[in-house]
This record gives structure tokens, C-alpha cells and sequence, in this order.
């Protein structure tokens, strides 16, 4: 039987994803974010294990507060590091016609032949991917997450060319990932997605840093301010709207 | 001996037979009333005369709080039905009021009350600065016994005890028990005349001879409702109203119907004066003169505008031990709109909507406690427009009427925070609280209070292990609850008996069935604690600190345990048995006058109080800290976001706790959605799906702890003036507070995810 590794469960979330959604927290990422605002979820051990089954059977306790806007989200941590526990979650729920969307930065994806057929087999059972684009160029993705980008655009040209739906955030850091050039070109990359339902920018929050302090982790954007408005807007304005 | 009554002017166009041959103003209603399903695109904003005379109270309010809380005092006059002349909020222009009638001869003047007690009346004038006149010291301990006095002459030693260590607490022994709702709309509907004419029908036919303690108490009752209703008729000639015929248009009904809620605030200082479910009614008379045409939309929502400011302006003298129960000054003016008749059709009318948009007219404010009896099934854009006002004012509350009305009815009133009574049928006898923590003490210590080592119940055997054995404690707690609730009841009794005999609510009354059917609130305090800590004893390791007398000061308490508020059936089925546990242990007892017991888990803004008096528990609460509110799972326990611990909550039957399990919660804005049409569908969304589980209630607030913050700082910036926030089952003005219930708000989960 497949067990899943959950960090925390969220029942009341409304940003992740259409309508009121029960977002399920995997453990494990392997990207070092350098503004996470969840390094909890980073260890690859630990977590609470559960089974498909009793998960679902848990969630399935807030179906009243759905209605037809509304499911299940699952984010991390990163889901694709237990791809088949979500598929197996995502298929109990598809049967009972649950909306399923999973929150993912993409970095486990591979375009090896084995590893899209298991990923198709996971898209079967999703209706939406949240997809976060941290960063337009791979170095300083590299520099940014500890992880290169190139296998994260192919995943979005994947779910493009395969019809899957897709929002596209991106964290907006002042000073470090706000670079108008940048976020021209990663507007640019998104026209060319066929099925990309919106965009969003994310401001970055310093509610998170707590949790580094606590976990011992020395946090290197200490000081960086959050965008105000006008940063936030003038982030808009390219990558949605491409001004 | 049946008379018809006459058919009126004032009926003409008014369908239905029922309602003309007997006082029965439900029937009048379900005949009458014009469902609305529209939206809200048809309110009128506010008149200059409301906009004149909104200024002018709020300009009072804000001198009642630059002087402390209170801005004029009676000193002289004892407060009854006519004890005053008229008084307006603009002596020279008492014309721009649509709507008239005050307390006392000057707005937010506070009367003299003495029949609850004369010690706490006067108490309440020395603590403002204010001396009552001597005389009336000497009347009324001299020559009259008042409430409070009978209650103390009659208390028993262990009934003082349980008191004085607040074991049993917040009782209505130093003030009026409240609760009681006068179907204020027979005085629209009827006239007095003809009210009269069936509470001397009834007079008639009460007894048959035979003198029993009941028939002469019911006599004498019935003489002095009969004196109230003729009582009223001068308060209303003083305004210059005769109120003996019924109300011929719109603006007599609604200022008939607020004559009766007058002659009731005049009356009595209850705890809770609601107003009831008059909104729908009044729609009634509105839409006539609507059809009419003798009446734009505009002015009809002045003539609500100008009533709900009229609740607005309720003010009692209070003493600071109640002021610190019930913090902020409320005076529970609860007002009730939509729900679903018995037939299934939505009750909501246009004035459901004009209702709340005095919130809009003259912005948030915490009185009238306005509550909407929600179901999934009301139309829509009713559903989606109250949410709005929620999210913009965080001044309404929710109760479910899918779970009400198989108890009640389509017709019941809300008559304090949260508690149903059916109106114009059903009196309660409100009783306040039981601390069910401090019993898990004592229970544990064998009866000690841990504060003082007064030893308060039986001296039953202690627990002596080391580790606290789960049969064991629940053994001990049983038979602890056992004594306390028939203590508790008991307490009632001779509460009810003395309020009864000496502060009998003859306005109030008179406007009730003589046939009225009772219901006995008790009341639970300290719930999630409880449930917590037997959790921890169940699923964990709790060790008894003890002290060298061997009293069990502290705990200490090692391992997980499942907390309620997570939607975890291990905690919530422990909340479960509790509740039942301790109701069926109430139900045991002779209750007063046999009304029918019942109990809730509300605490108002008492958790702060209670908290003081309860020590350390094994589920980490520290001595002294504030109980959880009402029916809300303890701070800090929810792990897994607002919808578990909704559905935690919802898990608690109704039918178990009849008068009432509030709960509260707190959403910012950014976790509801990102724009307003985004948080009005996922709020309606929440409301559906919690309710439709089979909840009671929810106190929704919607805005960030940064707000909170801002305003305990900054209580003077003009935007915080009219700050209203949800408490446990009423609302308050934030600024209003003690520090200490400020900060008590403040650390309360605030639902924000990051």
C-alpha cells in the first residue's frame, strides 16, 4: 500500500486554487527557495503518513463547504516528489467528481519516458496545476532555488501541448526577482501556453522568516523589504498584462 | 363569550381570518407578507434628518466615552412607563425623529432602576459620580424588597459559597434576568384596547375558584399586565400617540411596535432586552403604503433608519463587577431578519434588506444585535448582500434556522445573544453559567478550590495517584457534576421564585400569552478546556503537581493529544459526551414553575472573567487566562484552519444545548478571497456548508489582528470610533474593552493563512 508523507493539512484555503479549497501540505522539497515561507516542509523525512484511502476519506469531510466552486488542493513541500500518492488521492477524488489542482514548482520533472508516463497518469486525475515560474533565466534560478529551470519550462510546454489547465505564479522579491527584463520575457514564454487561465504575482511576505529562525536556518534576505503597491502593480502590468 | 374584533380601517387590504378572531400575529404574517428575491439595488441611502440626528448621537456617544462611559445620570426619578415627559434628540426640532420615545428625558441619560436592587443602583450612580437621593435609599430598603434582597435573604450557605468562588456565576441576582421578548407587534397589530380586552378575558377564566398558590399568582400577574398595557397608552400620549387603536400606516406600526420595546426598556434592566423578529412584520405595513403611494422607498427606510437608531441608544446603569462579565455596554437589542416559513418559503422581505443597510446608512454598530436566521436555502442575493455586510462591518450574526424552527417554529424572536424563544408563547428564565473547568478541579481535589483551599463542594475523596487515571477522572468529575448541577439548579430556582415576586416583567408580559410556555437556560463555561483536558488524561500523560497540603496545583503533561477544534472525532467525541452528560444531570431536577430545562455553551465576554477564577488545568491553560469563549475550540488548538474547527463545532447537536452553542471566528480579508465578490462567494460558500452540517451559530468578523492592534493603540482615530467587532453572541465597539479583553480578542486565532 503507498503512504503518503503529509506536512500539514489546511482546510480553509481560498488562494490555491478556484473557490474554497482543502489544501494538503506533502513533506519534502527539494528546492532551497531562498524566500520559502514553508521551510518546514523541506526535510525529506518526517511528516504524518497516511493512505490514500484515509486521506480521502478525511477530505472528503468538507465536500459540504464546496459545492461547484471548490476541492482539493495538493501543494508541499514539492507533490511531484510523491507523484503516486497524489495520483492514487487524486483518483478517489475524481471519483466522486472532486475538483483537483496541484500546487507545484515543477522541479522533479523529467522528460525521461518512464517518469511522463507516470506523470500523465497523474494529469489524468488533475483539473488544474498551479505552477510557480520563480525565475525567467536558469542561472540565476540556480542561484535563487539551487535548481536550474530548463526541466520546469518543459513541464509547461508538456501541460500546454497535453490541453492540461494551468495558473502560473510567481513570488515577486524587490530586488531579486522583480527585474523588468526578466519578467518581460517570462511574459513572453507564458503567450506562447495555450491553456494558462491566469497569472498571478505573489508579494513576498516576511511571515515565513519565524519559522527559519525556529528551524536554525540562517535566512539571506533578511532586510529586503516587501513590494509596495506600485511594485506590485508595475509587476502586473508585464507579466499579465504585458505592458 | 367569543368576540370577533372589529374590523378596522387599519386592516383594510390585510388578507387571512385567523389572526382577527384570536392574538395571533404569526398567522397575520404568513397571510400578509411579500417574499423578496431581488437584490439590494433598491435601498435609498439616508435622509438628511437621519444624517442630522445620527451626528448628533454619535457626537453624544463620544462624549458618554470622554467621560468614562457614561454621559447623564437619573439620580431622583425611579424609572417606570411614565416616569418622564417626552424626550427627544433635538429638544427644538423633535420633528426630524420619525421615530420617537427615550428611556428618560434626554438621550443616552441613563435611569434609575432600583427593583432589581437598590444597592447596585446605587452603586452604578456613585461609580460615575453621581449620589441617588437619600430618600430613595430609605424607600427602598425601608418599605420596598427588591430582587436582590429577596434573592440574599433566602440564599443558603453552600449556594453562597458556589457563588463567591465562582463555580457557579454571572447570575442574575444582582440585575434583572432579561430574556424575556414582548411580541412588541401586537401593539401594531391589535392596539392596546383590544389587548386588554384578552388579558381581562383570561383574568376571567383564570381558575376556578379554588385558590391554589398558582391561580392567585397568576391573578395578581395578570392585574399588573393589565395595568402595564394601560400604563403604555399614557407613555404613548405623551408623545402624543394613541396607541389604544391599532397602527393605520407604516410609521404608526413601527412607532407602536417600538412603544412596546420602550415600555419594556423603561421597565426593566435585563441582561438582554431583545426586540424580536419584527422584520417581516413590518414589511408588511410598509409594502400597504408603498402600494399606496403614500410612502417612497426612501422614507421607509427612514422610518427604519430612525427605529434601529432608537436601539442604538439603549442605555442601562450598570455596576462595574457586570460591566466586567458583559464588556462594551450591551444591552442584547436583538433584532432578527429573514428565515424560512414552515411552508418552505422564504421570509425574506425588502425590510430584511433595509434592515442591514442601516449599517450602511449609519455605519457599523453593535446594537440592534442584528442576527440573521440563516438557512442555504434563502434566496441568493439575500445570502450574498448579508455576507457584504458582514465583510464590511463584521456586525452580523448567523443562526441556524434549518435547526431552529423544528423546535420553535417560523415565529420564534432571538431573545439575548443567541437563545430562540417563541414569540409572544415562551418566557425564559435565563441562568446564567456553570463552570464546568472549575468543576474538573474540584472533582480532582475533592471539592478544594485550589485558589483559596476553601473546601466549596462536598468533600468528596481527592484523586491520589500520580498520574491521572481517565476512568478514574471521569468517575469523580461525574459525581461532581452531580452535586453541581443540582446546586446550580437549585441556585435557579431561588432566583427565578424572587424575580418572580419582587421585579416581575408586567410590560413584557402583557404581551405574551398567559398560556406561556418556559423554558430554564443554564449555562456552560469552560467547555474546550474540558474537553481538552480529559483528551489529555485519555490520549497522554498528566501528572498531578501537587502542593504540601497535597492539593493539586498544576500539571504536568506529557505526550499528543487530540485537542477539539480539528474535526478530530477522538476530542469531539469527548465534547459530546460532556454536553449530554451535564444536560441530562440538569434535567434531574424540579425545575422552577416546570419549565422546561435547557442548557448552552455561550459565555458572552465572560470567558474573561470566569478565566480569573479558574486555576492551571491538564490541558496546559494556565491559572487566571481567559476560558475560550462560548462553544470555540481553545486558542492556539486548531491546527488544521477554520473549516475543522467549524466542523468540530458543528458536530455539538442543537438539540442538546436548545439555548444556544455560540462560536466566533475571525477571517482576515486577504485569506477570504482577493476581491469583495470573491470573499461574498466564499463566505456564503462557508455559512452553507457549516450550517448545512446542522450548526447553531457563527459570529463572523472579517479584518486582520493588525487592525485590532491598531485600534487598541490608537482608540482615538475617528475611523476606529464605531469599530464593531463579533464577540460571543452579541457585538461590542472595540474600543470599548478593558485592555485585557482587547488583548484577549486579539490573541484569538485569527484565521490567516500565509
Amino acid at each position: 500500500m503507498i503512504k503518503g508523507y503529509v506536512n500539514s493539512l489546511e482546510t480553509f484555503g481560498l488562494v490555491d486554487g478556484p473557490g474554497v479549497r482543502f489544501v494538503v501540505f506533502l513533506q519534502g522539497c527539494k528546492l532551497r527557495c531562498k524566500f520559502c515561507h514553508n521551510p518546514e516542509t523541506w526535510s525529506l523525512s518526517g511528516g504524518d503518513e497516511w493512505t490514500p484511502e484515509n486521506l480521502f476519506n478525511h477530505v472528503r469531510r468538507y465536500k459540504t463547504y464546496w459545492k461547484n466552486n471548490g476541492g482539493i488542493t495538493v501543494s508541499g513541500g514539492e507533490p511531484l516528489l510523491q507523484m503516486e500518492f497524489v495520483t492514487e488521492f487524486f483518483k478517489l477524488a475524481k471519483k466522486e467528481n472532486i475538483h483537483t489542482a496541484l500546487d507545484t514548482a515543477g522541479q522533479p520533472f523529467s522528460d525521461d519516458m518512464e517518469y511522463l508516463d507516470k506523470f500523465g497518469k497523474l494529469m489524468e486525475v488533475t483539473d488544474l496545476v498551479i505552477l510557480d515560474l520563480k525565475e525567467w533565466e536558469s542561472e540565476k534560478h540556480r542561484e535563487l532555488t539551487g535548481f536550474g529551470n530548463e526541466n520546469i519550462i518543459s513541464m509547461a510546454r508538456w501541460l500546454s501541448d497535453n490541453g492540461k489547465k494551468m495558473w502560473i505564479r510567481h513570488v515577486l522579491v524587490p530586488g531579486v526577482t522583480d527585474d523588468e527584463n526578466s519578467l518581460r520575457e517570462m511574459y513572453g514564454f507564458i503567450k506562447t501556453l495555450k491553456t494558462v487561465e491566469k497569472t498571478e504575482i505573489l508579494p513576498y511576505h516576511t511571515l515565513g522568516l519565524m519559522k527559519w529562525e525556529k528551524l536554525g536556518i540562517p535566512y539571506s534576505l533578511k532586510g529586503v523589504p516587501v513590494p509596495n503597491d506600485e511594485q506590485i502593480k508595475n509587476a502586473e502590468d508585464i507579466l499579465i498584462k504585458g505592458k | 363569550m367569543f368576540k370577533r374584533m372589529e374590523n378596522p380601517v387599519a386592516w383594510d387590504g390585510f388578507e387571512g381570518r385567523m389572526w382577527k378572531q384570536e392574538i395571533n400575529v404569526r398567522d397575520f404574517i404568513q397571510k400578509n407578507y411579500t417574499q423578496y428575491n431581488g437584490d439590494e439595488n433598491f435601498l435609498e441611502g439616508p435622509t438628511d434628518a437621519t444624517n442630522k440626528l445620527w451626528d448628533m448621537v454619535q457626537k453624544l456617544q463620544k462624549a458618554e466615552r470622554a467621560k468614562g462611559g457614561v454621559l447623564d445620570m437619573e439620580t431622583k426619578v425611579v424609572s417606570g412607563l411614565t416616569a418622564y415627559g417626552a424626550g427627544y434628540i433635538f429638544e427644538d426640532e423633535p420633528e426630524l425623529e420619525k421615530i420617537v420615545g427615550l428611556q428618560t428625558d434626554l438621550p443616552l441619560k441613563r435611569a434609575f432602576m432600583p427593583f432589581g436592587g437598590i444597592k447596585m443602583a446605587e452603586q452604578a450612580c456613585e461609580t460615575n459620580g453621581y449620589t441617588p437621593d437619600p430618600e430613595l435609599h430609605r424607600i427602598f430598603t425601608e418599605y420596598v424588597t427588591t430582587h436582590n434582597q429577596g434573592v440574599f435573604d433566602a440564599y443558603t450557605p453552600e449556594m453562597k459559597a458556589a457563588r463567591h468562588n465562582k463555580i457557579i456565576t454571572g447570575l442574575p441576582d444582582t440585575y434583572g434576568r432579561g430574556r424575556i421578548v414582548g411580541d412588541y407587534r401586537r401593539v401594531a397589530l391589535y392596539g392596546i384596547d383590544n389587548l386588554i380586552y384578552y388579558k381581562k378575558q383570561d383574568f376571567a377564566n383564570c381558575g376556578d375558584g379554588t385558590m391554589t398558590d398558582d391561580v392567585i399568582r397568576l391573578r395578581e400577574e395578570l392585574a399588573k399586565q393589565i395595568r402595564a398595557l394601560q400604563g403604555m397608552k399614557e407613555m404613548a400620549k405623551i408623545y402624543g400617540c394613541d396607541i389604544s387603536k391599532p397602527a393605520t400606516n407604516a410609521r404608526e406600526a413601527v412607532q407602536w411596535l417600538y412603544f412596546g420595546y420602550l415600555a419594556a426598556i423603561k421597565t426593566q434592566n435585563g441582561a438582554a432586552m431583545s426586540v424580536g423578529r419584527v422584520s417581516t412584520f413590518l414589511d408588511i405595513y410598509i409594502n400597504r403604503d408603498l402600494e399606496k403611494g403614500i410612502i417612497t422607498e426612501k422614507e421607509a427606510q427612514e422610518l427604519i433608519d430612525h427605529f434601529v437608531m432608537k436601539c442604538r441608544m439603549v442605555k442601562f446603569a450598570r455596576i462595574p463587577s457586570y460591566n466586567q462579565l458583559f464588556s462594551g455596554d450591551p444591552v442584547w437589542a436583538t433584532l432578527e431578519v429573514a428565515g424560512i416559513g414552515v411552508d418552505g418559503r422564504s421570509m425574506v422581505t425588502k425590510n430584511d434588506f433595509r434592515f442591514l443597510h442601516t449599517l450602511e446608512n449609519m455605519g457599523p454598530s453593535p446594537e440592534p444585535n442584528l442576527t440573521v436566521l440563516y438557512s442555504s436555502a434563502l434566496p441568493e442575493n439575500f445570502k450574498k448582500y448579508a455576507a457584504k455586510i458582514s465583510i464590511n462591518t463584521s456586525s452580523v450574526q448567523y443562526e441556524n434556522d434549518d435547526v431552529m424552527k423544528p423546535v420553535w417554529g417560523d415565529d420564534y424572536s432571538i431573545c439575548c445573544c443567541v437563545s430562540a424563544t417563541q414569540t409572544g408563547k415562551e418566557m425564559q428564565f435565563f441562568g446564567a453559567r456553570a463552570n464546568l473547568a472549575k468543576c474538573l478541579l474540584y472533582a480532582i481535589n475533592g471539592g478544594v478550590d485550589a485558589k483559596n483551599r476553601e473546601q466549596v463542594a462536598p468533600a468528596y475523596s481527592p484523586i491520589k495517584s500520580e498520574i491521572l487515571d481517565y476512568n478514574e477522572v471521569i468517575e469523580k468529575y461525574e459525581k461532581m457534576m452531580d452535586w453541581l448541577a443540582g446546586l446550580y439548579v437549585n441556585t435557579l430556582n431561588l432566583i427565578q421564585y424572587m424575580h418572580d415576586k419582587y421585579y416581575y416583567e408586567a410590560a413584557e408580559m402583557a404581551l405574551i400569552d398567559t398560556d406561556v410556555r418556559r423554558t430554564f437556560a443554564t449555562g456552560i463555561a469552560g467547555f474546550s478546556h474540558v474537553v481538552d483536558s480529559l483528551s489529555a488524561i485519555k490520549y497522554a500523560t498528566v501528572k498531578a503537581i501537587r502542593d504540601d497540603a497535597g492539593i493539586t496545583v498544576d500539571f504536568s503533561t506529557k505526550g499528543d493529544f487530540p485537542r477539539y477544534g480539528n474535526d478530530d472525532d477522538r476530542a469531539d467525541d469527548i465534547a459530546l459526551w460532556l454536553l449530554k452528560t451535564f444536560l441530562e444531570k440538569i434535567k434531574k431536577h424540579h425545575t422552577y414553575r416546570n419549565s422546561e430545562p435547557t442548557t448552552s455553551i455561550l459565555t458572552i465576554t465572560s470567558n474573561v472573567v470566569y478565566g480569573k477564577a479558574t486555576s492551571n488545568m491538564p490541558d496546559g491553560r494556565r491559572a487566571g487566562t481567559p476560558l475560550a469563549p462560548g462553544a470555540n475550540p481553545s486558542y492556539g488548538a486548531e491546527k488544521n484552519g477554520l473549516l475543522a474547527s467549524l466542523n468540530s463545532v458543528a458536530k455539538l447537536p442543537y438539540h442538546w444545548a436548545l439555548d444556544g452553542i455560540s462560536n466566533t471566528q475571525t477571517i482576515s480579508p486577504d485569506a477570504l478571497g482577493h476581491d469583495e465578490q470573491e470573499r461574498i462567494n466564499n463566505l456564503v460558500q462557508v455559512m452553507d456548508g457549516y450550517f448545512d452540517q446542522g450548526a447553531h451559530h457563527l459570529n463572523v468578523n472579517v479584518f486582520g489582528t493588525e487592525k485590532l492592534i491598531d485600534a487598541m493603540e490608537h482608540p482615538e482615530k475617528e475611523e476606529y470610533a464605531n469599530f464593531t467587532i463579533r464577540v460571543s453572541g452579541y457585538a461590542v465597539k472595540f474600543i470599548d474593552l478593558t485592555r485585557e479583553q482587547q488583548m484577549d480578542v486579539i490573541s484569538r486565532t485569527c484565521h490567516k493563512k500565509l
